[in-house]
């Protein structure tokens, strides 16, 4: 990392995943570092089952609150299709961690579309890290901390001590999932460093 | 100090609250809703819901006259509704600070357009400010109140969605008291009649030069004097993208973008050799540039016209290079926003739709009753057009033999301006029938309250408006309440009200599913599925349908049991789940 390197981190999904809880956790981190920070979310009509992404940039001196094509260090997806939606914003040497799971949208669901063939081999083409994060998060205590554990993922390849991280995770999440939380994204992590 | 990261809509509440403003007054609308929220929220202020913006800014206008300071929010076609009173307002200036929020939203993700309110500035001489992120967000409105005030004029702050959603890092500070000044009667100032609108016009005339004055050397715009070849003038979010494309550019950042600094903007377009505007969505800010006299560079490569603009089109349009990337996947299927699962309004629409009826719609969820499979809205234009298009379709269809002509609107939208198109409706004997999707809340932007659920803004005492009652009062001689979830009580109102020529309304009434997110008992389906499709033209997120066979499935995770479905199912394939809540 540069003195002036501003990172970029895309973080996707489906309206109603958690994607802005995650990134409110990450930008809290980087803030938390003495980092300059801006988080980016788009709502409104999105938010009724639409694609929605949120960027976060930190870094000594952040401008732009957009991410352009080519310029995410890193693509946090919720859902496998929509990281093949947003891979034309990472980096040519980003990096890439994708929840295993697909949701269909409506024009699937009522046939008008299909879902793209081979969505699983074609982000591993990708360098795609494919994590189920739902079923680690049922492993940790509940489903609904699967954003955390995509977090605990994309925890290693960002330059935060892992305490910072826990700490960040302990103030900010509701008294009585802590640990459930901290066990989601220390499963993450351990994910990502298996991996 | 700590700083914390606040949103733009954060940053402007607490940069009122901090300037002691006591009231605030809005209609919610994306992207500038959070910004009440979040005031009605601070210690020792007064903030309501209005039914419209109209209505907001006349609201603050009175109370600025009593001598409180006032925040009103909107997003940008709010300006539209509050034009009027704005115009004039202009004239009569303030007695508390008046500071009017206008949220852009370039790029339409959450409007029907993507109008620029500087033009609303322009055009009313009410000066702009526009900050950059948050931490500007704060200062430029804590001094907007200031400013109104030793200007006597309102002063409109503009955001866009950029700027209102994105959240920086932000040093609060403590609320300054400030007194409600007292009033006293000024005829000459407030009542805006000819004889004394004459005199304030060229109060307003002086003003203006005072204004444009002060503009000059005022602390909000900023030159940074980089590589003297190149000079960008901008404002905003767009200053962002500017420093992240360009960063050695010399830039002249506009914190004020009506009146602008004519005699800085030349000064400093003579110290580089090339000088462009860098806007989105609108050429408001290179015209006015010009009107300066200010001879600009024009882009080989333009910038685009409409939608938001990145730092990658201005890379492009400055010839610098853009990172390498990846082909997008092509075979992507869209994901669309939809109307949520268990929502009252989906067989409201698969019956307009099964009625084949012209559907004039209005602004809210329920827009997305337009898309497929409902296929329901014919059209959407404003707040309130359901009803008076609808008269209109009435009006160039009578004589013929026409498909039912049936408006659609939501609780708070008829209480925003479908009231008055109704009025006009019943006042010229128009017919034809008038849906009133009544869901108990404003959805769309996140469960507000309006004058037909009685839920106020800061939960105090409220009355909750009789709908049924109103529309009696107003002269509508059929009025029918229906359950939304109930399929054949739909039908059979939809099929009554639209057989006759009269005006009919239908009030179809249940709760918007947000409002209770307690878990439900869910539907599965059963082995007598004979894949015939029909409950799949719902367009329920939580039905989907095997490829090959066509037999249907509903995903227990998303499924709240509303018994829409199970309506629709011939075969009596869909059943409760035993054992009830998942």
């Amino acid at each position: 990392m540069t003195q002036s390197h501003v990172y970029t981190i895309l973080l996707c999904g489906v309206g109603g995943q958690g994607t802005i809880t995650a990134a409110d956790l990450l930008a809290r981190v980087a803030t938390a570092a003495g980092l300059d920070c801006k988080i980016s979310e788009i709502h409104g009509m999105a938010q009724r089952g639409g694609a929605v992404t949120t960027i976060v940039r930190f870094g000594d001196s952040v401008s732009t609150m957009v991410c352009d094509k080519g310029c995410a260090d890193n693509i946090v997806s919720f859902e496998r299709t929509e990281a093949l939606r947003n891979i034309e914003y990472l980096k040519t040497d980003g990096v890439l961690v994708v929840n295993d799971e697909e949701i269909k949208p409506l024009p699937v669901l009522t046939g008008k579309a299909s879902m793209p063939a081979r969505s699983k081999e074609h982000l591993e083409d990708l360098g795609a890290t494919l994590i189920p994060a739902t079923s680690i998060a049922i492993e940790a205590g509940t489903a609904k901390c699967a954003n955390v554990v995509l977090l605990g993922a994309l925890a290693p390849t960002l330059p935060f001590d892992m305490a910072l991280w826990e700490d960040i995770i302990r103030a900010n999440v509701p008294p009585k999932t802590i640990d459930t939380n901290i066990e989601a994204f220390r499963k993450g992590a351990a994910y990502t460093q298996g991996a | 100090m700590v700083k914390q990261l606040l949103s733009g809509n954060e940053a402007i509440a607490q940069g009122a609250w901090e300037a002691g403003c006591h009231i605030g007054t809005a209609y919610p609308g994306t992207p500038s809703t959070e910004t009440m929220e979040t005031f009605a929220k601070l210690p020792d202020v007064y903030a309501e819901w209005c039914p419209n913006e109209k209505v907001a800014l006349e609201v603050a206008m009175g109370a600025s006259a009593a001598g409180a300071r006032v925040l009103v929010t909107m997003k940008h076609v709010g300006v539209n509704v509050c034009a009027d009173p704005l115009f004039t307002a202009a004239y009569t200036g303030v007695n508390g600070g008046v500071v009017i929020l206008a949220a852009d939203d370039p790029g339409m993700f959450s409007s029907q357009n993507e109008q620029d309110s500087r033009y609303y500035a322009m055009a009313s001489q009410v000066p702009m400010l526009e900050p950059a992120d948050s931490s500007e967000a704060l200062r430029f409105t804590k001094d907007a109140y200031e400013l109104s005030e030793s200007f006597d004029t309102p002063v409109m702050l503009r955001s866009t969605v950029r700027i209102s959603h994105t959240k920086t890092p932000v040093e609060t500070g403590e609320r300054t008291d400030v007194a409600v000044k007292p009033y006293e009667s000024n005829a000459a100032k407030w009542v805006m009649m000819p004889a004394f609108a004459k005199p304030r016009r060229k109060d307003l005339v002086k003003r203006i030069d005072s204004l444009k004055k002060w503009v000059e050397t005022c602390p909000y715009n900023t030159v940074e004097q980089g590589d003297s070849s190149i000079g960008i003038i901008c404002a905003g979010s767009v200053y962002q993208h500017v420093k992240e494309a360009c960063s050695t550019a010399s830039i002249f950042k506009l914190g004020v973008t009506w009146p602008l600094p004519s005699q800085a903007l030349h000064e400093f377009a003579e110290s580089v050799e090339k000088v462009y505007v860098v806007e989105e969505a609108s050429v408001y800010l290179s015209d006015a540039v010009k009107a300066c006299g200010v001879v600009l560079d024009e882009f080989e490569t333009p910038l685009p016209p409409d939608g938001e603009v990145h730092p990658e089109n201005i890379r492009a349009s400055l010839g610098l290079s853009l990172p390498e990337h990846r082909e997008a996947a092509t075979d992507v299927p869209g994901r669309p926003p939809a109307l949520c699962p268990g929502c009252p309004h989906r067989l409201i629409f698969k019956e307009l739709s099964r009625l084949k009826a012209i559907v004039t719609g209005d602004i809210g969820c329920y827009t997305l009753g337009a898309l497929p499979p409902l296929n329901g809205i014919d059209t959407c234009l404003d707040m309130g057009a359901s009803v008076s298009m609808a008269h209109g379709f009435e009006l160039a269809l009578k004589g013929t033999d026409h498909r039912p002509v049936v408006a659609v609107i939501g609780d708070s939208t008829f209480a925003h301006s479908g009231l008055s198109s109704l009025v006009n409706t019943v006042y010229n004997k128009g017919v034809g029938t008038v849906c009133i999707l009544d869901n108990r809340t404003t959805a769309m932007t996140g469960q507000q309250g309006n004058p037909f659920n009685g839920v106020t803004l800061q939960d105090r005492d409220s009355r909750e408006l009789d709908l049924p009652g109103i529309l009696q009062a107003l002269g509508v001689d059929q009025v029918t309440e229906v359950d939304s979830y109930d399929m054949k009580a739909v039908r059979k109102a939809l099929k009554e009200a639209t057989l006759h020529d009269e005006l009919d309304v239908i009030i179809f009434k249940r709760a918007c599913v947000l409002l209770d997110k307690s878990p439900k008992p869910t539907m599965f389906v059963n082995g007598d599925c004979t894949g015939c499709g029909v409950c799949k033209t719902l367009g329920c997120p939580a039905i989907s349908c095997d490829p090959e066979t066509g037999i249907s499935a509903i995903d227990p995770t998303l499924c709240i049991g509303c018994n829409q479905c199970v309506q629709y199912c011939a075969f009596g394939a869909i059943e409760m789940r035993e054992g009830g809540a998942n």
